[in-house]
């Protein structure tokens, strides 16, 4: 019996995803924990392995197809000896392949020969290739005339929505793109000079959706407070002076237990909305914004109210270097409580952020710089650090935010309270 | 509902009126189509099927004429035009049924009547109609109207047909007998026809043309082959003349010619007018709605909409090209677009395809040499005479041109012009083309099969790019 490997569903929220590359091909042995396809969801790139011993008969999706279903089929796993199955599982949206039959022999693939034969009579698209992997991003519809004229007018007819059946692309759809009146050469020629238009990465499609999302349910206020970090400064410098480069605490490692110190102390701020419920989480999982190349994401440090500085500050370079590679996993960045967004690295000296829903709040960082400050009716000088606290208004009101807020700025003006 | 109201009303049964019912039909609308006279229009009753009958017969007259060519000697030949003519009227008649037919199955309310639009009541449009055959009128009301009504022959402000004398179509397509002599004022697809068809019957055919070509929409080195062709054959040509009067005596009608400042007298047994066509808007109601005319013709936007919302016209009514096919495929547009389906363009008028069914047969698409050259396009042209072609000379049929014209920058083919054997049924090819934009590429690498005419078609699109291999 042949199986059909399914689209894995690599999280709990995931429904769909983006076959971004196949690691085997058709007629390759492979054994159970092969590697055999990466999967690109809404955050991070995976991989699949094969959880049984056989040969790939046949791959059912093309490198770069969006929005498989999980649980759809994606290929098929011959075991020894076995043939393909002619009635192989119709895919979806599929027509679009049917041109690029290829049948080349090939020793190997001999036995399965008259079978795709067949199947090529009940015109159930298919590829087979020999020795090289099938380099085919989704195919683009598009007539030779626009091929061309996006060519003579360094158009990426990939970026093209097309007008004409199944979206062919037509002449008309490329002349559009410039203008509607009579010097559409001309514009056309200078947009080149504008703009790139850059096709959107299944993560950036989901940041945008969820970043909408927020904005549109979550009923945002903020809050800004200024604190003193000069402390703070004086008892980092201490700690990294005894590491013996063993490790490095950053200012950024100290805000995120002073936030799970204030959360602790203010249970009402670490919340989420739930339409019929509002959850209050017992635990701090503290979401951490990362820059990545294509956009953001936001690891999380878990348990913060139950760890020391140097396992958050592990925990946090280790996340951060994950992400940057897009190899965190699912449970890494899916859940959390309470969100970090940090900028001060960038000398932003106060901003404030999108929530990150279904989260109650996320504090925006400053950078920390040297303001005068009047202390006492004296004019001095002092580190000052601006943050500013994004509040869901449905779940976290402006009395607990500000509660929040105070308790941060004396738990941060004052590192060692956090040791009671 | 009232059994009266319908998702649409099609005013008009020809090529435009019918496809319309029949889409609306199938996409699901309730349809009820009008028609005063006979389904299927002028092009099936009396226009563009009836006279392929007619030249069918003077094409069998020209072989009948040229028979010792292909080794056989035949004597004694007889012509009977009656028996052309009756011929011609039954491919109509047994067409016009098989309308009646496709129209049934698909479920159209057909009313044989004469429609008119009646002011509009509760946002529905009203619809009189005056019943055939009975003296009794029906209210009807519809959202979307498409009149289709189609056009007439055009008459001159000092003569008119009188169907004895000075023909119109109608009586040039069944004479009672064949004249000795015709003058035939205008040189468009109807008038060429009518000469070719005559002509090879044997009648002398004068043709007068106010512009300074036969067939002036077509590319000009066309309408020269074509000019020659004819004039061959002992058909007299004027360009550039007008007709400045006519005496229309009992067995002779003279006719006075102003031609290059010179004036002169034709005489002949008849005349055909044919100089154009009048859109029937008359008494239709269309000053009920806010319905806009240009020279007679109702004015449309691109998707055949008047400047009255649910108001549309389709055909001959509105602005030409006024052929079957485009009010065929403007009536599949329209009502696709009054359904809202997706992924609809607008007809380009650059991509319809004109036929003339005259000997030698002429078939074009798009834009011509010196229209292109006006609009300031870099072209390249290329060209092919039929004697170069095999298959064409083995027909004994070898006169001809297939002119091919691309954008020199992006490969287009913005036009394609043919004059030669058989170029009716060719130029579909260069049509699909069009439609599938290719460019010179795709048409120089395919494989037209060998021998046919159609390798005159690559050969002419190899020589626009310099490769032509036979000439």
């Amino acid at each position: 019996m042949s199986v059909e490997i399914l689209m894995p569903a690599l999280s709990p929220t995931m429904e769909e995803g983006t076959l971004s590359k196949w690691l085997v091909k058709e007629g390759d042995k492979v054994v159970s924990g092969d590697l055999i396809a990466e999967i690109e969801t809404d955050k991070a790139t995976m991989e699949v392995e094969s959880v049984e011993d056989g040969t790939i008969g046949k791959l059912l999706v093309m490198e770069g197809d969006e929005s498989i279903k999980v649980n759809a089929p994606i290929a098929i796993l011959l075991f020894d000896g076995e043939a393909l199955p002619v009635e192989l599982p119709s895919k979806e949206k599929k027509e679009e392949d049917e041109i690029n039959v290829q049948v080349v022999s090939n020793n190997k693939l001999k036995e399965v020969d008259l079978e795709v034969k067949a199947e090529f009579k009940n015109e159930v698209p298919s590829i087979i290739k020999e020795n090289n992997i099938i380099k085919k991003s989704k195919r683009i519809f598009s007539s030779p005339l626009a091929r061309r004229i996006a060519k003579l007018k360094n158009i990426d007819i990939t970026s093209v929505l097309g007008s004409g059946p199944n979206g062919r692309i037509l002449k008309i759809d490329i002349e559009s793109l410039s203008d509607n009146n009579n010097l559409k050469i001309e514009t056309s020629l200078n947009i080149n000079d504008n703009f790139e238009i850059v096709k959107n990465t299944t993560m950036r499609k989901t940041i945008a959706e969820r970043l909408v999302k927020s904005k549109n349910e979550a009923p945002h206020f903020y809050l800004s407070l200024d604190c003193n970090i000069d402390k703070l400064l004086e008892i980092r410098t201490s700690i990294n002076s005894k590491s013996n480069n063993d490790f490095k605490i950053s200012v950024n490692d100290i805000i995120i237990k002073t936030v799970s110190a204030s959360l602790i102390k203010v249970p009402k701020a670490n919340a989420s909305w739930e339409n019929e419920n509002t959850k209050y989480f017992k635990n701090t999982d503290i979401s951490v914004a990362v820059a990545i190349d294509g956009g953001l994401i936001t690891p999380i440090v878990r348990d913060v109210q139950s760890k020391g500085l140097m396992s958050i500050s592990l925990e946090m370079k280790n996340l951060s270097s994950k992400a940057k590679d897009g190899k965190l996993l699912p449970e890494e960045y899916v859940g959390g409580s309470f969100s970090i967004s940090n900028l001060g690295m960038f000398g932003i000296k106060e901003f404030s952020a999108v929530i990150n829903p279904p989260q109650g709040a996320i504090l925006a960082v400053g950078a920390g710089e040297q303001r005068p400050v009047v202390i006492n009716g004296q004019i001095s000088i002092a580190t000052i650090m601006t943050v500013t606290l994004s509040c869901d208004h449905r779940v976290v009101d402006g009395a607990v935010g500000a509660e929040f807020l105070s308790a941060f700025k004396e738990y941060i003006e004052n590192p060692a309270l956090m040791l009671l | 509902m009232n059994k009266n109201d319908f998702d649409l009303i099609v005013i008009g049964g020809g090529p435009g009126g019918y496809v319309a019912a029949i889409r609306a039909a199938q996409l699901g609308l309730s349809v009820t189509l009008i028609e005063d006279k006979h389904l299927g229009g002028i092009c099936l009753n009396w226009g563009c099927i009836p006279t392929k009958a007619l030249l069918r017969a003077s094409e069998i007259k020209h072989l009948l004429d040229n028979v010792s060519d292909f080794g056989f000697s035949v004597s004694n030949i007889k012509m009977d035009i009656n028996k052309i003519t009756k011929r011609s009227r039954d491919v109509a008649a047994q067409l016009s049924s098989g309308i009646k037919h496709l129209l049934k199955k698909n479920k159209v309310n057909v009313i044989d009547g004469f429609a008119y639009l009646d002011k509009k009541e509760n946002e529905k449009k009203i619809v009189i109609v005056k019943l055939k055959n009975i003296d009794k009128t029906l209210k009807l009301s519809s959202k979307n109207i498409i009149i289709a009504t189609g056009a007439r022959s055009r008459n001159l402000p000092f003569v008119s047909s009188d169907a004895i004398n000075i023909w119109d179509y109608k009586t040039a397509m069944t004479p009672p007998k064949l004249p000795s002599s015709l003058v035939i004022i205008g040189s468009g697809a109807i008038g060429m026809e009518f000469a070719s068809f005559y002509s090879d019957l044997g009648v002398k055919v004068t043709v007068i043309e106010a512009l300074n070509s036969i067939l002036p929409n077509e590319d000009h080195d066309i309408s020269q082959i074509v000019a020659s062709n004819f004039k061959k054959r002992g058909v007299d040509i004027k360009v550039n003349a007008t007709l400045k009067s006519i005496s229309n005596n009992p067995n002779q009608v003279i006719s006075e010619i102003l031609s290059n400042g010179k004036t002169e007298t034709i005489n002949s047994e008849k005349l055909i007018l044919a100089i154009g066509i009048i859109a029937n808007t008359e008494k239709l109601g269309l000053e009920k709605y806010n319905i806009k005319l240009d020279r007679g013709h109702i004015v449309t936007d691109q998707w055949l909409e008047t400047s009255e919302k649910g108001i549309y016209a389709i055909g001959d009514v509105t602005q030409g090209p006024w052929l079957a096919h485009k009010a065929s495929h403007e009536a599949t547009l329209c009502v696709e677009k009054i359904v809202g389906l997706d992924n609809l363009h607008p007809i380009d008028k650059t991509s319809i395809p004109g036929c003339t069914y005259c000997r030698p047969q002429v078939a074009s698409i798009g834009l011509t040499e010196k229209v292109a050259k006006a609009n300031k396009i870099d072209i390249k042209v290329g060209k092919f005479p039929f004697v170069g072609n095999g298959k064409a000379i083995a027909l004994g049929d070898s006169e001809g041109l297939i002119k091919t014209i691309f954008n020199k920058n992006t490969g287009e083919l913005i036009g394609a012009h043919m004059v030669g054997p058989e170029v009716t049924e060719l130029i579909q090819g260069f049509s699909i083309a069009k439609k599938l934009e290719t460019t010179e590429y795709e048409l120089m690498h395919t494989i037209f099969p060998h021998p046919t005419l159609s390798e005159a078609m690559h050969e002419s699109v190899l020589d626009a790019y310099d490769q032509a291999i036979h000439y």
